[in-house]
């Protein structure tokens, strides 16, 4: 028999409704492998066994009653930004080590309702705040394909915990790569809707008009099941989008013949050559399935990185103000008055990197400098916008890599933040522009995974779900395991 | 000495009267236990995002056709950023650059009777903050966010006033306005209405605004007067002795009777106001505005208008009547009540007798019109005695004193103390006859030429009829009997 953990999200379902095994026997399994592998991985904070095996057993009833749902029964891990109900939600930082979520963030209740069973609860950058899961009040987390570098971030917890097959898959959020730089450093299928798709209530905001939650599974196919459940209209999130979420599963497999792919020109200016080749490489599976190739030029996408790292932050600084150890979370000693309190609990709480984006999103909020900065910057994600909308009438999808270099090693980049913050150079832009994006594995490189990256205009979902799902069908290299996981 | 002139500007806050706060469900109802009525978005726990209540958006609308402002069609929600523990999220949402009302004007009448036009430079829609306790703590501090969230309308004039009195009847006219519309309460007490004025002095006939300063904590007309004019006495007094007025916010203490510096310019935060990436922007549609428009009700200055041309009262008598809603539906209930008595032609009558008697008997008692303890009916059937004679209004008088503390019918009373008017000329001559008979020398003095004892005679026929003979009907047999 095959091992339970090497079966994606759509095999186990067949299993479970084929009664070849049962969610509890799937969510032992998994909670053994994380007991087991975990440690050295550090990946997840929270396990929630008990309440694993509790819903497992309510999944096996209805189940064995004929009223499961596609989900019914499957095993996942939410990143710790999601709140949980009664459940500890760090959001990686010293902050909320101590916080107990009395809701569940619509997301979560989302799934739960479809039957889902919650493992436990990924590690990630503090606040969503990094590219490398080291900024994490928790510690770093290791990439499965090599503990001494890093998984990317800020969802390197999910990510980790996917490629080592201690769950199925895993939620994630993306503000500006932090779904598809580790699905693309992992050897993952990384997936970030339409901003507006998925609700964000109940999900910590670090930059609210750029976050976005999303998933980090085996297949694309797997990622369209999820999504099926997780996306659609919140009335307790203003700015989620009141559109039918169609059936992504039942769109997997169009065909591709005449799909028109855009190569953006900006993404392979300067490209190191093995990751072009490899991207290069991927297009001509496309091409194979009767794709064409058109370059596409975004000329505002260079900004990109600059208009992110005043947007974010100022956003973060207003965001992370609600953190002030008086209804919640983590409170210094003996305060002696209360600027002491706000200043040691804030000081206490936060680490280094949450503290630089909000000194530079205060900064950039100042009076004398709004205009020159957040105003600035608010008119570059507009051309950039726009830049992409033109591009669209040309192509369906966008198509470059993911990350500039595959995983780079534990602490080679930490004291280095502009270097660190290049790396979101290629995902930021369909952040900025609130379009959905994805990354699937498509080679290797040194033994690392490397990532392609599809962009698709608004609500194209399904497309992506379908031009990814295509590629899957015609490799392997989403089906590799790092070794010592197999 | 020169001389100054005083100009004033004032931001009310109205609170907005839903039932449920601007961004989350949880009630507005004031009173609750400590923080029973703040749930999770209005504790601003991690995760959870505001949602815009659409009859604060429908209030801010509807005083904006009351003012002839302008309802933006877009409008935009920014967060306002600044520390304090009774703010929950770390930041206020509040309109800043865009807000939903702008440029309206709203008339007041002076002492003079000349007309005034105040504009409103904006009104935009903002959450409450909560309230910080710093009693009975034992050196700590408490915090009660019930309030927090609550949907405010801040009312932001231009700096049009030259007086205290005019503030006030600007701050009056406001909250006569949103009572009117239904969109707040008004109750100064419980903090549903209250205000910060912008004062500065100038000397007359320079053009160029003087330095101003902030007054806070205004909630009651009569602290904003007395505030409006330490201020003043304090600006002009500072400037003559040489001194400069520094930009500031103060704060009045009603038990000293003064205003106090609170922070200088330089010590105030900067906001950081950016547009709040929770909400987006509020799109009204004409439709809404128009479906708005067909709610208003007769807004105060139209009723006046309508109660002089239409009853011929005075402007200030209409004024009077139409300073609450409650105040000129009581009157016209009255008028109703006297029209199905088939008693026409006694608007005058009515009004001097809601805002005379009926309003210092609320007053005495500190009751609203719609708690009188005398109704429009039975004003009106008391209203109706003197219309047709039976009393004398003076008599009417005590009547109305003894239908307040009995809470019966004009009728009963009169009926009761034997109070109906003497109109018989028989009886009337009668008595006439025994007050001369009793009163000879008078009566002599009187026939040779002493004409004021014509009064004395009066007196003693209203006396021995105990005021109740028609006081005309007196006068002109009087005249006839005592002629030679």
């Amino acid at each position: 028999m095959t091992e339970l953990h090497h079966l994606t999200l759509a095999e186990l379902n067949e299993g479970l409704r084929a009664r070849r095994f049962s969610s509890v026997e799937i969510t032992r399994h998994f909670l053994a492998r994380i007991e087991r592998l975990n440690p050295a991985l550090n990946a997840v904070i929270t396990v929630t066994g008990e309440q694993a095996l509790a819903a497992a057993q309510r999944a096996d009833r209805l189940l064995a009653a004929g009223e499961a749902g596609d989900l019914t029964g499957l095993p996942i891990i939410h990143k710790d930004i999601f709140c949980t109900d009664g459940v500890l939600t760090t959001c990686g930082s010293r902050m909320l080590s101590n916080f107990v979520a009395p809701y569940d963030a619509t997301l979560v209740e989302r799934l739960s309702q479809a039957g889902v069973v919650m493992l436990g609860k990924a590690n990630m950058d503090e606040f969503a705040m990094g590219s490398s899961n080291e900024t994490s009040w928790y510690g770093p987390v290791k990439n499965p394909w090599d503990l001494k570098k890093v998984p990317g971030g800020s969802s390197g917890g999910s990510a980790a915990s996917v490629a080592a097959r201690i769950t199925p898959a895993a939620t994630a959020t993306d503000t500006g790569g932090s779904i598809r730089q580790p699905a693309a450093l992992t050897g993952l299928t990384g997936f970030k809707p339409t901003y507006g798709r998925v609700s964000r209530y109940g999900m910590i905001a670090f930059a609210s008009s750029l976050d976005q939650a999303g998933t980090l599974t085996l297949t694309a196919k797997d990622a369209a099941l999820l999504m099926r459940d997780m996306a659609g209209f919140d009335a307790k999130d203003s700015t989620s989008v009141d559109t039918p979420v169609p059936d992504y599963v039942a769109a997997l497999d169009q065909p591709l013949n005449g799909l028109r792919i855009g190569l953006l020109k900006e993404f392979f200016d300067g490209l190191e050559p093995r990751m072009a080749t490899l991207i290069r490489e991927a297009l001509q599976v496309y091409e194979r399935r009767g794709a064409k190739l058109f370059e596409v030029s975004l000329p505002n996408l260079p900004l990109s990185v600059p208009t992110y790292y005043v947007v974010a932050p100022a956003e973060c600084s207003s965001n992370l103000s609600r953190f002030d150890g008086v209804r919640f979370g983590y409170r210094c000693e003996n305060p002696k008055d209360l600027l002491d309190l706000y200043k040691r609990s804030r000081g206490e709480g936060f680490g280094a990197e949450v503290k630089r984006r909000i000194m530079t999103g205060t900064y950039v909020l100042s009076a004398g400098y709004y205009d020159a900065y957040y105003l600035r910057a608010q008119k570059v994600r507009r051309l950039i916008t726009d830049d992409f909308a033109r591009a669209f009438k040309q192509v369906d999808v966008l198509m470059g890599p993911t990350s500039p270099t595959p995983a780079f090693d534990i602490g080679a980049k930490v004291d280095d933040p502009i270097t660190m913050y290049l790396n979101d150079i290629y995902t930021i832009g369909a952040n900025l522009a609130g379009l959905p994006a994805m990354s699937i594995p498509c080679g290797k490189i040194d033994g690392l995974p490397v990532g392609l990256q599809i962009i698709g205009p608004h609500f194209a979902e399904a497309k992506l779900f379908n031009v990814a799902h295509g590629y899957q069908q015609d490799t392997l290299w989403h089906k590799e395991i790092p070794k010592g996981y197999e | 000495m020169m001389s100054w002139e005083t100009v004033i500007g004032l931001e009310i806050h109205a609170q907005l009267a839903t039932r449920s706060k601007i961004f989350s469900s949880a009630a507005t109802a004031y009173g609750a236990a400590p923080n029973a009525q703040a749930n999770l978005v209005d504790l601003g726990y991690p995760g959870v995002l505001p949602v815009l209540n659409r009859d604060a958006v429908r209030m801010a609308v509807k005083f904006g056709l009351a003012v002839g402002a302008q309802v933006a069609p877009r409008s935009v929600f920014a967060r306002k950023n600044y520390f304090y523990p009774d703010l929950p999220k770390g930041y206020q949402i509040s309109q800043y650059e865009k807000p939903v009302v702008e440029k309206g004007k709203l008339q007041i009448m002076l002492d003079d009777g000349t007309i005034k036009v105040i504009g409103i430079t904006r009104a935009h829609l903002e959450e409450d903050a909560g309230k910080s306790l710093h009693e009975d703590f034992q050196g700590a501090s408490g915090i009660d966010l019930n309030r927090a969230g609550t949907p405010l309308l801040e009312i932001v004039s231009e700096p049009d006033m030259r007086s205290a009195k005019e503030a006030v009847a600007y701050l009056k006219k406001v909250h006569t306005l949103v009572r009117y519309l239904e969109i707040c309460d008004g109750n100064m007490q419980e903090g549903s209405f209250r205000c910060d004025a912008n004062v500065s002095v100038r000397p007359v006939g320079q053009e160029k605004f003087g330095t101003r300063c902030e007054i806070k904590n205004l909630n009651s007309f009569r602290y904003i007067e007395k505030a409006i004019n330490y201020e003043v006495a304090r600006q002009i007094e500072e400037i003559e002795a040489g001194r400069k007025i520094k930009q500031e916010t103060r704060l009045y203490d009603p038990d000293k009777g003064e205003t106090r510096s609170l922070r200088s310019k330089e010590e105030a935060n900067d906001y950081r106001y950016f547009p709040d990436p929770d909400l987006l922007p509020v799109v009204i549609e004409q439709a809404f505005v128009e479906s708005v428009r067909g709610t208003l009700p007769e807004l105060p200055d139209q009723k006046a208008a309508r109660y002089v041309e239409k009853f011929g009262l005075s402007a200030y008598d209409a004024g009077v009547l139409t300073a609450s809603r409650e105040m000129g539906d009581f009157y016209e209930s009255v008028l109703a009540a006297l029209q199905a008595k088939n008693l026409a032609g006694h608007e005058k009558l009515a009004a001097n007798w809601t805002m005379g008697e009926l309003s210092a008997a609320l007053n005495k008692d500190n009751v609203d019109v719609t708690q009188s303890r005398i109704d429009a009916a039975r004003l009106a059937g008391l209203l109706a005695r003197i219309a047709d004679e039976t009393i004398s209004g003076k008599i009417a008088k005590e009547v109305f004193e003894a239908m307040w503390a009995e809470g019966s019918d004009a009728d009963a009373i009169i009926e009761a103390k034997g109070l109906k008017q003497i109109t018989d000329t028989g009886a009337i001559e009668k008595t006439i006859d025994e007050v001369m008979a009793a009163n000879p020398k008078q009566l002599a003095d009187y026939r040779s030429g002493k004409d004021k004892l014509f009064g004395f005679f009066v007196g003693q026929v209203m006396k021995v009829t105990a005021g109740k003979a028609n006081p005309a009907q007196v006068n002109d047999l009087l005249k006839k009997k005592l002629a030679p």
